[in-house]
């Protein structure tokens, strides 16, 4: 099996999986039913390319592993998705932050791998691209909203932003797979899509009127599988059926 | 109009035409374009069927339904799921639009109107009720993936707007 390529599906399938979760808590829970059926909408968007992943992932280990299998049965420290992504969502800023400062990486990420040499990798990407462009518009609209919003808004905005600000560093971080998979033309060279990030991320906090924060100091670990407290508690819930049902089926 | 990539054996169209999208029911999947090919291999129908988003939730649904219709005309049949070439709405026949609006969904405009709609609310999506276009978006993600809410100020009705997907 190509472990090295195998891993490198994961780490990229696994930041949506999680994030599809946790805008999944919000069904029915949403501050209005319009933002409810839009996060819920983003969130089944996010499953179905990370059905697309395990597929293809599960196919390569070539064992009798099932792409629910990869999704459902792994322990904490096996999830490799940044650490962003399982931040909770504590409210719409928050939510709507974390969106916004991984769609604008999710678009820019797809944008290179439709380039790679891995066709399956590339078709994927080719279709999830469509999907995360209308993503990255209603996180951007949201940010503009309240950012630019009433003073309270416009406080609770930034508040989201200086909270997750210490997280965006680690999009840009490259592990061992992902070097493999760049030296064989596979992969995507994380490194080079900084500066463009944080240039339209920047652009888009000024026109929010709100504050680039300044803090230097940043949160990495996730890509290795060193997770916050809160991806515990995500799991539990995301895992649940198939710990105490195994192999349960619809 | 890329349907020319379609490769459907002519026998088969007629029967394909009769299962339609579980969730839009007066559209068939043909004039969807989510099937892609349609050919026989050794006695069975191959069926090459795409997603229109990657979570859509009918496309389980969909292959069954292929399978159950090609079952009664006689043919056995293997259901294909393929990403690419990715889905577009340019895929959707005219025959396909005009069963959208028939049934009160506003068929996609094109990819410049469509952003211009919504991000700039412009108001140029014709209400499929009463046919103002004095319309204004209401939400950017609608009752399924691949429509947007509006609502027109003239009529008053709420609607879905297919949104443009290239």
């Amino acid at each position: 099996m190509k472990q090295n390529l195998y891993n490198y599906i994961l780490g990229i399938a696994d930041n949506s999986l999680i994030l599809g979760q946790r805008l999944g808590e919000l069904c029915g829970h949403g501050p209005t039913l319009e933002t409810d059926i839009a996060c819920t909408n983003i969130s089944l968007d996010l499953f179905g390319q990370v059905r697309s992943y395990f597929q293809y992932a599960a196919k390569i280990a070539g064992d009798n592993r099932t792409e629910d299998d990869i999704a459902m049965l792994r322990k904490e420290r096996e999830y490799k998705n940044v650490l962003l992504v399982e931040q909770p969502n504590t409210n719409f800023a928050y939510t709507m932050a974390r969106q916004f400062l991984f769609d604008v990486y999710h678009l820019a990420f797809l944008t290179e791998l439709q380039k790679s040499t891995d066709l399956t990798l590339s078709a994927i990407a080719n279709k999830c691209i469509k999907e995360v462009s209308y993503h990255e518009r209603f996180s951007s609209d949201w940010i503009k909203r309240l950012g630019d919003g009433t003073d309270e808004s416009n406080a609770k905005m930034q508040e989201a932003i200086n909270d997750l600000w210490t997280y965006t560093d680690e999009l840009f971080h490259q592990t061992e797979a992902d070097k493999a998979m760049v030296a064989e033309g596979i992969g995507i060279d994380v490194t080079k899509l900084k500066e463009h990030y944080y240039k339209q991320v920047n652009d888009l906090l000024e026109e929010a009127n709100l504050q680039v924060p300044e803090s230097k100091w940043f949160q990495k670990g996730g890509k290795e599988g060193i997770h916050t407290e809160h991806l515990g508690y995500l799991l539990s819930d995301l895992q649940y059926m198939q710990r105490t049902y195994p192999n349960m089926e619809w | 109009m890329k349907t020319t990539e379609q490769n459907i054996d002519d026998i088969l169209i007629p029967i394909l035409e009769q299962v339609s999208d579980p969730e839009i029911p007066v559209l068939s999947i043909m004039d969807m374009g989510v099937v892609r090919s349609a050919v026989f291999e050794n006695n069975i129908v191959k069926v090459q069927i795409t997603p229109t988003y990657s979570g859509c939730p009918a496309m389980d649904v969909i292959g069954d339904d292929i399978k159950a219709a090609l079952k009664t005309a006689g043919y056995n049949s293997e259901i294909e799921l393929i990403l690419a070439p990715a889905w577009t709405t340019d895929w959707i026949t005219p025959r396909g639009r005009k069963a959208l609006e028939d049934y009160g969904i506003a068929a996609p405009l094109d990819a410049e109107a469509d952003k211009d709609v919504l991000l700039n609310g412009k108001r140029i999506v014709k209400c499929p009720q009463c046919g103002s276009t004095n319309t204004r978006l209401v939400s950017q993600f609608g009752s399924t993936a691949c429509k947007a809410q509006f609502q027109c100020d003239d009529c008053q009705e709420p609607f879905d707007y297919f949104k443009c997907l290239k």
